[in-house]
């Protein structure tokens, strides 16, 4: 930065996007979230971003961070400072880089970068843990660790919220706090001697995130299903829901071993395929243990068959849908809403699936712990169905609650004394109530009652196999009745409602509540006011249809190729096609406020 | 499947067991296989052992696939829950529900389809983790239901209906499931009912995975000259390797047998597997003699029927899971939800 500069150099203080571009396997992973942690720490608003490839090492992988004092943690789709630390994707880290932004790299190896807008940081990384480090392995390692702490002093960090974090992140593992702490200063110490600091873009302590935590979808949804009371978890590997399991065997370790035996008051097995998975929570909830399995996209392709017989036969079932990017293995390590359709209608024959969609790790908890109760009360599979942008990444979310006088609703179980008194002969299919939900009981609850013999062949009230046409089409026609109380019991829709009249209105789900939110204020900035409704679950229920009703036009905004909520909303509610105007994303990247302010912003020149 | 539901009067001076049942309290309903199927034998077979045991029905849970076979439950133990699942995944939903409860009995039934082809790798698999049940394999050689394809035990250049050959030679599952480590295997066959039931008892008092390969002819489509699966052929070339009984717990064993001639293997619960050898060198007990002693006895076209092998000291799955004594889905929120003190400790360790 000796030449004369001859462009503005970026300045902003808590608002900025820093992209940690890194070669898979590296070990860079744990450094870049030690980054995103301390800035959390800090107080200031922050997204981190994993963009990974389907791979174990050598591919090129990202780590975006995108910082907002205003709270706004949607995908950015712009870099203001990139820590470039692979030669294999400088062409790509340098020409997404903004005007006036930064480029650090190491410099161990001099490169000379065609822009010339943009601030070149060099660090010789390499070379200075080379002579700091014996071992291989720890030159490689503490490199990553060395950028964080030149980073620490480029944005003007508070330095002891690093020495905190290195001795927490190790304190089982003390040996190797000094060499962190080593790491650390190495790069600090060479941006204190070497380099102008602070660069323009700087991070100030703020307060935003008290009574906030750091945390994935996938580790609170393990959570909730802990909480759930969830006991069996049958689980196949698959990017990106595998974390979800290993986040319930997690907390289930911590908190699900009986202290006088030390054995396990649950029980986690890998199956075979998801095939098995989901065939052994069928089992397990059928014998009236609470059970789930965790999958994408695939997995639910594979799933389908056992999903009818679930829906059919009446046996409630968790099924967390990690979605990735589809068709077929498509962006495994991508993110994307595609598999809507692909759950509400799972398996062959005229089937319906009761759906749960969070928005952020934090309803992945509750719609977690929510899934089996409403699974056991509806006798049928639920979906919480979730992305890997939440599903992998740690969000910032308010601190997880539970009230303690919160009871799991087992749903119409018959036990061994409601069976005894029980007059009438027992039968698991007969509508007792008229709501579509019948009486089921576990086997072994009573000697001489309440046996029966589960199917998915065609049955009549008593659960006896029949071909009658009649009996069929009556039962297929109570599954719809329950399917209407379901709509009864899921979570209502939040309707976030302009101040203005008249102006049109916007459907969005699940992860894109954080984008959608920043582009609505971007356009009422502008003028353009919309009224929001964030769908949480289908079945829909009157809440959905009234909105939609009450407004002239409805933009449906979702993460995929073939705008699946709108078809669901026009198939369910018969929804003309000209009032639900689609709005799609699906390049596998979590979807950006800009991309929606500006298609809403093409389409609604009338209402400025 | 029919749900015909059998009359319940009773002989008055039918035999009673030790919970005052009789067989027929162990029926089910009136079954809708072909008059003569195998299958029909082996359900009256496992009436007997039931009945023998003194087992109470509504402690036992019967799974099934897809077929035949898979109708079969619905013709014993009418107070027992059934579950009817898909075509060869009855071992998945066999061991969800043996996790959620290990008190029961999990008597699964399939057929050669259900478990050869499809369901080849659910079985394998379920062998492997040692899931606690009886799995019978109802085996005859041919897909019944969709009349007469072959399966995969079918036996090479054997004819089906059109004349066609089977080109591929049969799988041999009780051979599998001696590999696998399953930790209770033998082949019996539907006719040889003295054979049967003390190996269906003993499978059901046997912790661990339990698989009964039993061949049962299909008389409408594989019950010819060329089928090892035949009435015919089953009976000419049954090469039993033992005489066998289960003794229960508390019964002394009465025969009066030459010491070496027998073997004897106790059971879990205290009962005994007594083996009266006809060939004195067999040993149940050994793994690769009786993976060698089903070939050897293959390859001179007999078929090694009896109890081929056991362990008893194999960990089941339940135990291997380290899960408590106590059922899982008995299990409340108290003993479950960690509750709101605890999830204020995980959200101070994530900020």
């Amino acid at each position: 930065m000796e030449k004369l500069q001859t462009f503005d150099s970026l300045v902003s203080k808590n608002d900025f996007v820093i992209k940690f571009a890194n070669v898979n396997g590296s070990g860079s992973a744990s450094a870049n979230q030690m980054f995103a942690k301390a800035v959390f720490r800090m107080g200031i608003p922050v997204s981190p971003k994993n963009i990974f490839p389907s791979n174990i090492q050598g591919l090129p992988t990202w780590f975006e961070i995108r910082i907002n004092k205003n709270g706004y943690l949607g995908s950015k789709g712009s870099v203001d400072l990139s820590v470039a630390m692979n030669p294999q994707s400088y062409n790509q880290d340098v020409e997404e880089l903004n005007s006036g932004g930064y480029l650090l790299y190491d410099s161990s190896w001099k490169r000379n970068f065609y822009r010339d807008d943009i601030n070149v940081i060099e660090i010789p990384l390499t070379s200075l843990c080379v002579e700091s480090f014996t071992n291989a392995k720890q030159r490689a390692l503490f490199k990553n660790i060395a950028y964080v702490g030149a980073l620490s002093v480029l944005l003007d960090m508070e330095y002891e919220i690093f020495e905190e974090l290195v001795s927490e992140q190790f304190a089982s593992k003390k040996n190797l706090i000094e060499p962190n702490l080593k790491a650390l200063n190495i790069g600090r110490d060479y941006v204190l001697n070497n380099l102008p600091y602070p660069i323009g873009l700087t991070l100030e302590r703020m307060d935003k995130n008290d009574g906030k935590i750091l945390i994935s979808g996938n580790e609170a949804a393990g959570l909730g299903a802990v909480y759930g009371g969830a006991t069996i978890c049958a689980w196949y590997p698959i990017t990106p829901s595998t974390s979800l399991a290993e986040g319930f065997e997690k907390y289930a370790k911590k908190f699900r071993v009986d202290e006088k035996t030390g054995k396990n008051l649950y029980a986690s097995v890998q199956a075979e395929d998801e095939l098995s998975a989901i065939g052994m929570a069928i089992g397990a909830n059928w014998n009236g243990a609470r059970s789930f399995t965790a999958t994408s996209g695939p997995g639910i392709s594979l799933m389908s068959e056992f999903l009818g017989l679930a829906y059919f036969a009446e046996v409630p079932v968790v099924v967390f849908d990690v979605q990735r990017g589809g068709p077929s293995t498509g962006m495994p390590t991508k993110t994307q809403q595609s598999d809507i359709l692909a759950c509400a209608y799972a398996s062959h024959g005229d089937t319906k699936h009761v759906m749960l969609l969070p928005e952020d790790p934090k309803e992945c908890f509750e719609f977690s712990a929510m899934a089996f109760d409403l699974a056991d009360r509806l006798q049928t599979p639920v979906f919480v169905v979730t992305d890997l942008d939440m599903g992998m990444n740690d969000w910032v979310v308010d601190e997880l609650e539970w009230d303690d006088s919160r009871k799991f609703d087992r749903g119409k179980v018959l036990d061994f004394d409601a069976l005894e008194k029980m007059e009438e002969k027992f039968g698991r299919y007969h509508d007792v109530d008229g709501d579509g939900i019948c009486y089921r009981t576990y086997p072994g609850a009573h000697p001489s009652k309440g046996a029966y013999f589960t199917r998915g062949t065609s049955h009549d009230e008593y659960a006896r196999y029949s071909e009658d046409g009649e009996i069929n089409a009556t039962n297929l026609r109570r599954l719809v009745q329950k399917f209407k109380t379901a709509s009864e019991l899921v979570p209502d829709p939040e309707i976030i409602l302009s101040d203005k009249k008249n102006c049109s209105g916007v459907i969005y789900y699940g992860s894109t509540s954080a984008a959608m939110i920043e582009a609505r204020d971007m356009l009422k900035e502008e003028g353009i006011e919309l009224d929001l409704m964030r769908v949480k679950a289908f079945p829909f229920n009157l809440d959905v249809w009234d909105f939609i009703e009450k407004h002239d036009y409805v933009y449906v905004v979702e993460q995929n190729r073939d705008s699946q909520m709108r078809t669901l909303l026009m198939a369910e509610g018969g929804i003309s096609a000209e009032k639900l105007r689609s709005l799609v994303w699906f390049n596998g990247q979590p979807i950006e406020a800009n991309f929606i302010a500006k298609k809403i912003r093409e389409r609604e020149p009338e209402k400025i | 499947m029919t749900y015909i539901q059998k009359p319940i009067n009773h002989h008055p001076n039918l035999k009673k067991n030790k919970l005052g049942l009789t067989r027929r309290d162990y029926e089910g309903a009136v079954s809708s296989l072909c008059a003569g199927c195998g299958h029909d034998s082996i359900s009256a077979a496992i009436i007997d052992a039931c009945f023998e045991l003194n087992i109470e029905a509504y402690k036992v849970a019967k799974l099934s696939g897809i077929g035949c076979s898979s109708k079969a439950p619905a013709y014993f133990l009418n107070d027992s829950h059934g579950f009817n699942s898909v075509h060869g995944r009855m071992p998945s939903i066999a061991t969800g529900a043996s996790c959620a409860n290990d008190d029961l009995l999990y008597i699964g039934v399939s057929g050669d389809g259900d478990s050869a082809s499809i369901g080849m790798g659910q079985f394998v698999h379920a062998i492997r983790r040692q899931v606690d049940m009886t799995y019978i394999v109802e085996n005859n050689g041919t897909y019944g239901l969709t009349k007469g394809q072959f399966s995969a035990t079918n036996d090479k250049d054997s004819p089906n209906k059109y004349g066609e050959e089977n080109p591929f030679p049969p799988v041999d599952l009780a051979a599998l499931a001696i590999q696998l480590g399953a930790s209770y295997v033998a082949r019996s066959f539907s006719g040889d009912r003295e054979q049967l039931v003390p190996l269906i008892m003993g499978a059901f008092q046997h912790k661990g995975f339990a698989l009964l390969d039993i061949i049962s002819p299909c008389v409408t489509f594989n019950n010819h000259d060329a089928s090892t699966k035949s009435y015919d052929h089953i009976r000419e070339h049954n090469d039993a390797l033992g005489k066998v009984d289960f003794v229960p717990l508390g019964r002394e064993i009465t025969a009066n047998y030459e010491e070496g001639e027998t073997v004897e293997v106790n059971l879990h619960d205290g009962s005994k597997m007594s083996l009266e050898k006809l060939d004195s060198s067999y040993d149940p007990t050994d793994a690769n003699l009786a993976l060698n002693t089903v070939r050897e006895k293959n390859d001179e076209g007999k078929v090694a029927t009896g109890l081929l092998y056991i362990d008893t000291k194999a960990p089941d799955l339940y135990e291997t899971l380290n899960a408590i004594d106590k059922p899982l889905n008995t299990l409340n929120e108290k003993e479950l939800c960690p509750g709101s003190d605890k999830l204020k400790t995980i959200n101070e360790g994530l900020n």
